[in-house]
């Protein structure tokens, strides 16, 4: 199952040396990766269905308990067969949809990297390496989504939907570790009999909000929807595979995997029910208002991802069943459309809805599949989605409290998705064939098949449902319940109150059809309402962030030199000068002061007065002699308090930087009085005040008793380990040796700079 | 004698800090020699002072009978001392440089990293 896994990356990594192969006339031999995959996992189907649990480990970083864990069950099947499948289709259309693109290979790059990384994300059983494989999904789609890098809405719709998804992968991380904490494993399969421990763990209600925050970003629910319809930025192929039938619905995969762990509480079920409902309703009325038929399809997905959350929220074992039924729905007839719009944005130009009419004259197949789409997707009989919606409306009726708003909200929802799917699927093929889409004609097998296949394959599950029943529905239920009764998924269920409901909302949805037609007026009206929408909100703060940061980065990073060390300055101040002050006890014990003498004041008002000399001075060159004063008064003072070594350093020392700015003393610029004179004010008292700071700093240590033990150490051991009686010089070469050896190579640094800088002449670009 | 040195050690901050404050490059390295000075000045505060006691081990001893000096602040100074000689011989000769390419003293004008500004 690794090699299943990794197979996606491997192709990938490989694209960097058959890259050009893969780019010519064999584009579609990349389309044997996941129909190999396809294969493989089908092969699982019996041993699944008979209940069996196909799980595998490889130690991956066994210090932080993170394995890489694949497990096989219903669930995990159902979304791997999904992901292989789909993928197939996908891969094969790609080839000719894309043919001659110049970066194809990279297209097959990100599309199965993000293959390979969904597939890991389904199968795996550690919740560490499924964050890992849930970020390199959202990774993935954002190089997807920015294919057309040369476009800048694109580009942006990219970065959009990596903040959010991005956002959601950190609050899965939260989520994962506060689980695995609270648990005390990071296996999920394990976590199933803590069930109960842990939904009553004090940390449960913050565990569940950081993993609908991740469910919900990355399945697109509201108020984080908004990413999606820009996503649509994307080629047809990667709105088909990651925007509508695979990536989306790792939110309701991870809800769905967690439901036995977090789920049969209040909090949860509720939360799912209002956030999925209000989702479903508030992208289903959007449906209405747009005429980009990628538009229309995105807001249909929003739409469908919100009744699925909706039906976990449900949780009954009604509701998963018709979870699961219509998340094999959705792929189906949804995943169609997108190839279906893909063909006609192909052919004619356009996804323009006002302007596509009559395409059957010249795309009949397309027509064809697109019809079945649309039937399955409004749940006519006797197609699957009929299934589906049955399911819906049982699960929504059986639920007890408050049956009437949910199913008013569902019938609502369904209703516009019917017409939806009516107006992408069925209204591009219906009426008379402009002019100018006389010249469109049928494109190859490799576009128009797999749709076809799909929506046979929806059909066909109506009439003979117990194969997906057996297969998926049945494990993958038992994967979600801890008990099940059984259950058989058909296609009359007897006349009830659901049947009335699935004939209004045909009903309803055709009249629909023929009533509301789209129109651009519509959409400019929704668009004056876009100022309040979430999108809007989010993206105006965003902007608020930048302008922020950059306010803030050009008030502290303004290029001046000063302005930094004031700022430094300024801080500091205020950082000691609150420490020192809240809590001022300064009291000067005179006696353990040594006495003064009178040569040492008269060095320490020659050192003063030097400084003073060296600030006020006009000239460069007093100011340099008197600098040279305050070091030799600094020599003096060494030599008085026992440091002969430092007192015969600072003199070299000094002598040196002297003659050197003597030196270069002519070549160096005028000494001129730039500053303002407020400017020299507030300057000075800013520095008066840290010195200030610094005087009752050296007194307050003063006050504290010397820790002697480092001197005492060296003292003792100057002569006997290292036989060197300045214990100075001792400490220098031989004990810290290394940090002088280093010392000294900074001084050769320092030395060859200034020989560079000496020597190095004059570019031609410097002298002008 | 402590107190006068802690006093003069603030005055060598505050001298320094002003100086580096200035527009003036020359100024700049002034103020970075007087601070630096005030950092060896608390440094050499925090080892105490002790008069006429050098940290040397008398001749006929193996380890100190007597009170004397703490060598520790000694080497880091000393340590300070001829680093900072590296870095102020460094700026020096980059203060002359760039006047002679840029024409400038003024540190204001130094505040952008385009070359045709």
């Amino acid at each position: 199952m690794l090699i299943a896994v990794l197979l996606g990356f491997i192709f990938a990594l490989s694209i960097l040396v058959i890259g050009k192969f893969i780019k010519g006339k064999q584009s579609w031999l990349s389309t044997l990766i996941p129909l190999s995959l396809l294969a493989y996992f089908s092969s699982f189907i019996p041993q699944v269905s008979r209940g069996e649990i196909i799980q595998q480990t490889y130690t991956w970083i066994p210090s932080f308990n993170v394995e890489l864990s694949f497990q096989l069950d219903g669930l995990s099947l159902l979304f791997s067969l999904m992901i292989t499948g789909i993928g197939t289709l996908v891969f094969a259309y790609t080839s000719a949809y894309l043919k001659g693109h110049e970066f194809l290979d990279r297209f097959y790059a990100y599309l199965s990297m993000f293959m390979g990384a969904m597939l890991g994300l389904v199968l795996s059983d550690n919740l560490i390496s499924m964050f890992v494989f849930w970020e390199l999904t959202s990774i993935s789609s954002f190089y997807l989504i920015g294919f057309n890098n040369a476009s800048l809405a694109s580009r942006k719709s990219a970065l959009t939907a990596l903040g959010i998804t991005g956002m959601g992968g950190l609050l899965f991380l939260g989520g994962a570790v506060l689980l695995g904490d609270v648990a005390g494993t990071f296996s999920i399969s394990e976590m199933i009999g803590m069930s109960e421990e842990i939904t009553t763990h004090s940390a449960y209600v913050l565990i569940a909000i950081l993993f609908f925050g991740a469910a919900f970003s990355k399945s697109a629910q509201f108020p984080f929807h908004f990413w999606l319809p820009g996503a649509m930025k994307a080629p047809t192929p990667v709105s088909t595979y990651l925007h509508s039938a695979t990536m989306v619905k790792a939110g309701v995969y991870l809800l769905l995997r967690f439901t036995p762990i977090l789920g049969n509480t209040e909090f949860w079920n509720s939360t799912l029910i209002i956030v999925g409902g209000v989702t479903m309703l508030y992208s289903a009325i959007h449906i209405i208002f747009r005429t980009d038929l990628k538009g229309i399809l995105a807001y249909s997905t929003i739409s469908a991802l919100g009744i699925l959350v909706f039906l976990i929220g449900l949780g009954t074992q009604e509701a998963l069943i018709a979870c699961l039924v219509f998340i094999i729905v959705h792929a189906l007839y949804k995943a169609s459309l997108f190839l279906i719009t893909g063909i006609i944005d192909h052919e004619t130009g356009t996804r323009d809805i006002t302007q596509l009419a009559g395409l059957r004259k010249v795309l009949m197949p397309v027509a064809v599949a697109g019809f079945l789409a649309a039937l399955i997707s409004g749940g006519v009989p006797p197609t699957f989605g009929f299934i589906g919606k049955d399911l819906i409306y049982e699960a929504g009726l059986n639920w007890g409290s408050f049956t009437w708003l949910l199913i008013g909200a569902a019938l609502l929802t369904k209703i516009l998705l019917y017409y939806a799917g009516f107006v992408a699927g069925v209204k591009p093929f219906m009426g008379s064939l402009p002019a100018s889409f006389e010249n469109v004609h049928l494109p190859e097998k490799r576009l128009w098949v797999p749709p076809l296949l799909l929506v046979s394959l929806g059909v066909l599950l109506g009439f003979v449902p117990h194969l997906a029943e057996d297969a998926l529905i049945a494990p993958g239920i038992e994967v979600l319940m801890t008990s099940t009764e059984t259950f058989h998924l058909k296609l009359w269920h007897g006349f009830n109150t659901a049947l009335i409901l699935s004939l209004v909302t045909i009903g309803i949805g055709t009249l629909l059809y023929f009533v509301l037609i789209p129109s651009h007026k519509k959409e400019n009206f929704i668009g004056k309402f876009e100022v309040i929408s979430p999108k809007n909100i989010v993206l105006k703060t965003t902007e608020g962030f930048s302008a922020f940061s950059s306010l803030w980065t050009n008030f502290f990073q303004n290029g001046f030199l000063r302005h930094y060390v004031a700022t430094i300055i300024g801080f500091l101040c205020l950082v000691l000068g609150y420490l020192i002050f809240s809590n001022f006890n300064l009291r000067l014990d005179y006696s353990s002061f040594s006495k003064l003498t009178i040569y040492e004041v008269a060095i320490i008002v020659m050192m003063i007065t030097a400084i003073f000399f060296t600030v006020f001075s006009k000239s460069r060159l007093a100011a340099v002699a008197s600098m040279g004063i305050v070091g030799f008064a600094f020599c003096l003072l060494f030599l008085f308090y026992s440091a002969p070594d430092l007192a015969m350093t600072q003199f070299s020392v000094d002598t040196l930087t002297v003659i050197l700015f003597v030196l270069v003393l002519y070549r160096l610029p005028k000494y001129l009085r730039l500053s303002k004179n407020v400017l020299r004010i507030e300057h000075g008292i800013l520095s008066v005040f840290f010195g200030a700071l610094m005087t009752i700093l050296v007194l307050k240590v003063l006050q504290e008793p010397v820790n002697a033990e480092i001197t005492n150490y060296y003292a003792q051991n100057a002569y006997l380990l290292a036989k060197g009686k300045n214990v100075v010089n001792v400490i220098l070469v031989d004990f810290r040796g290394i940090d002088t050896l280093i010392e000294t190579c900074v001084l050769i640094v320092a030395a060859l700079g200034v020989f560079g800088l000496l020597k190095l002449r004059l570019k031609t670009r410097d002298k002008k | 004698m402590e107190i006068l040195l802690a006093i003069t050690t603030g005055i060598l901050y505050a001298a320094g800090i002003y100086m580096m404050l200035r527009r003036s490059m020359v100024k700049l390295i002034l103020g970075l020699i007087l601070l630096g000075n005030g950092v060896n000045l608390l440094i050499f505060l925090l080892g105490r002072i002790t008069k006429g006691k050098p940290p040397i081990i008398p001749e006929e001893t193996k380890v100190f009978e007597d009170l004397f000096a703490d060598p520790v602040p000694q080497a880091l100074i000393l340590t300070a001392i001829v680093i900072s000689f590296g870095l102020q011989s460094f700026a020096i000769i980059l203060v002359k440089r760039a006047y002679k390419v840029l024409k400038t003293d003024d540190l204001d004008q130094l505040n952008t990293t385009d070359e045709d500004s």
